[in-house]
């Protein structure tokens, strides 16, 4: 059994991944973030003020959802669906973001900073910022600018700058560099707020705990609906906060498979993917050690995905911690099944998922056929599609 | 004693302030790098940085990330730079360099296999951008083993513990940057820069040099005065990116402003 409780070691390390690859100006910063964090996070004023947002603000517990149809059409396990589509700013990023937002505000920092893929995390977090009086400021690649517009457009009513990146592959990993850059101009005051179980120590630590109030909800439900714990939990894989959030109450559960579902993008054969865990190499991005999609030379690699929150050339060090141990096993699903997913859930059950989520979704009905229907599959489905049906709409001519 | 540190103590002993250029290895082009390196010596240069171009340089402003891409556009690995080095080294002996880069290209490349082929190639010291001290366990004993002095950033808000860790694991000398966060921003604050050079002092022995923003021969002789090196690194970035494509005009333009400078420091 995993003591998951254990991990990251005090340096911030899951076995050999994760750590404090910063400048050294930034320890001192993160160290006082992981003491603050600590500090707080169990008075009861931190985990009252959280817990009425999460209910009354984001609207937890969220629902799970038995996909009937769904799963009748594929044949074989039953598709059960955690739905985090369903909170507030439609998405599971609302956990960490009200969690990181309020520890920014303890610790007095002026403005909050992120990058973000899709836009759920920018979403989320300028919205924590409005709600707390917060200064925020989000960077994101000029390719995601236009694919996720809905996003741009509520980030600007939120009241947040948005900061174009127009540098080198004008997607999430640039848009990283970009808000780190900013970042570093004053660490004193600013509050980088991360949007996944990545970068530096405390960070992957911290998501993941803000994150893991869908496993804690999820797991108890589904014993009290079903009888029983699932046969899988599944869930997409960018940075992997979704997939953590999920993952870690059922850690300790031996009977429950875990898969994480990567991006295959137009296929793992082609330089267009960014399935990192699948076929990625040890190295440090970002301010930690982690798989990454990277040249011979250590120069990360412009990856894609047809889903803006899943194109990234690193992944969470926990992750690539449990690829190792074998805890979870880390699949692939390539831009046209992703689709098909997305399609299908729409039209099965009229939900339309975040093309993000549909990775699993499809991943799922790939494998749910050959099983049997007194078998269980829960998917942590991270979010909604609005942001994406004008993309679908026309990538596919409805 | 260490190529940097013997230079140091003759600088010393004359009483000069070391002048330390940088330079990304490739920019704008490989082949420019090192007549450049030469031509840097022959203008007053002490010692050089010489930067490993990397895609994501997370501490690096515009222009030195600018380098970077133009290096990378011809490919340019931690290897072709450590080649440049031993290409250096063939007609100058004496003239210190110093690796400047970020931590995944030798983390790929492996620590041991760096650390010797680095020695072996010429190279006399190492910073990297985003390794703390504290992550260093590994990678300091072989950088040690092989001579080559590890050098780390000092920030204004690095506090008198975290100076004396620097410090500590620090060989050569020490790297105060004078300006808060990215390379190439701001404005310079003489008195701050001087308060906290003596700070350094009263904790380590080792020279200081200080960077970041010194754009001019004024600048530079105002911190020369202040502290043991003065490194200049966008401004020199800048006017290579100037005469791109132009392998005469850079090594012109980048020599005059160089002899500008250490005219400035040995006023
Ligand atoms: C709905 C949704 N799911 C998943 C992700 C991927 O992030 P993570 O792997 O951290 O959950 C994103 C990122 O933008 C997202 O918007």
């Amino acid at each position: 059994m995993i003591e998951t409780s254990l991990m990251p070691d005090e340096n911030g390390y899951f076995g050999e991944y994760g750590g404090q690859i910063i400048p050294p100006e930034l320890i001192q910063i993160m160290n006082d973030i992981n003491d603050a964090y600590d500090e707080i996070r169990h008075t009861s004023a931190f985990q009252d003020e959280l817990a009425d947002l999460n209910k009354h603000y984001v609207g937890r517990p969220s629902p799970i959802y038995y996909a009937k149809k769904l799963s009748k059409q594929v044949g074989g396990a039953r598709i059960f669906f955690k739905r985090e589509d369903l909170n507030h700013t439609g998405a599971h990023k609302i956990n960490h973001c009200l969690g990181e937002a309020l520890l920014a505000k303890h610790m007095g920092k002026t403005k909050v900073l992120a990058e973000t893929g899709a836009g759920q995390h920018g979403v989320a977090l300028a919205t924590a910022c409005a709600l707390m009086d917060l200064e925020c400021e989000i960077h994101m690649g000029e390719i995601d600018i236009e694919k996720e517009h809905p996003n741009v457009t509520k980030m600007k009513i939120l009241g947040c700058k948005l900061v174009p990146v127009t540098r080198g592959t004008k997607t999430l990993k640039d848009a990283v560099d970009s808000a780190f850059e900013e970042y570093l101009k004053d660490p004193v005051n600013y509050f980088y707020a991360i949007g996944s179980v990545v970068g530096p120590h405390p960070f992957p630590r911290m998501v993941r705990d803000f994150q893991s109030i869908v496993g804690k909800e999820a797991r108890a439900q589904f014993l009290e609906e079903q009888g029983k714990l699932p046969d899988i939990v599944m869930a997409c894989v960018g940075g992997g906060s979704n997939a953590i959030g999920l993952f870690t109450e059922f850690l300790p559960d031996e009977s429950v498979e875990m898969i994480g579902v990567e991006p295959a993008g137009k296929g793992l054969d082609t330089p267009d993917n960014a399935a990192t865990l699948t076929l990625g190499s040890k190295g440090a991005l970002h301010g930690f050690k982690c798989y990454n999609l990277q040249d011979d030379n250590g120069e990360p690699l412009p990856v894609y995905s047809i889903a803006s929150g899943l194109d990234y050339p690193g992944v969470g060090p926990q992750h690539c911690y449990l690829k190792d141990l074998g805890r979870v096993r880390y699949e692939s699903v390539d831009d046209k099944a992703c689709l098909d997913a997305f399609m299908t859930l729409s039209r099965t059950e009229g939900i339309i998922p975040a093309l993000e989520s549909a990775h699993a979704v499809a991943y799922a009905m790939d494998i749910a056929k050959d099983m049997s229907p007194d078998q269980t599959i829960l998917i942590n489905l991270s979010g909604r599609g609005d942001k994406d049906a004008d993309f679908v709409a026309e990538r596919l001519s409805l | 004693m260490s190529r940097i540190q013997s230079c140091f103590a003759e600088l010393k002993e004359s009483q000069r302030v070391a002048l330390i250029p940088f330079i990304t290895a490739g920019d704008s082009e490989p082949a420019l790098t090192v007549p450049l390196m030469h031509a840097l010596v022959e203008s007053g240069a002490d010692l050089i940085e010489l930067g490993i171009p990397f895609s994501d340089p997370m501490a690096d402003g515009p222009v030195i990330q600018k380098a970077a891409e133009r290096a990378l556009e011809h490919n340019v690995s931690l290897r072709d730079v450590l080649q440049m080095v031993a290409e250096f080294r063939q007609r100058d002996a004496a003239t210190p360099v110093l690796l400047m880069g970020y931590l995944n290209p030798v983390e790929v490349m492996g620590y041991e296999a760096f650390s010797a082929e680095a020695g072996e190639a010429g190279v006399d010291g190492v910073l990297i951008v985003d390794l703390p001290p504290e992550e260093g366990g590994e990678i300091l004993p072989l950088l040690y083993a092989h001579q080559i002095d590890p050098v780390f950033l000092i920030a204004p808000t690095s506090d008198r513990s975290r100076i004396q860790k620097i410090c500590d694991a620090s060989r050569g000398y020490v790297y105060y940057v004078s300006l808060k966060g990215i390379t190439g921003a701001g404005h310079l604050d003489l008195d701050s820069v001087a308060r906290r050079v003596s700070e350094i002092r009263e904790i380590s022995q080792l020279p200081i040099g200080v960077g970041f923003g010194i754009k001019d021969a004024a600048t530079a002789a105002a911190m020369g005065k202040l502290a043991d090196a003065v490194i200049v690194g966008s401004a020199i970035v800048n006017r290579i990116a100037e005469h791109q494509g132009d392998a005469e005009a850079t090594i012109k333009a980048v020599s005059s402003f160089v002899g500008e400078l250490r005219a400035g420091l040995d006023r």
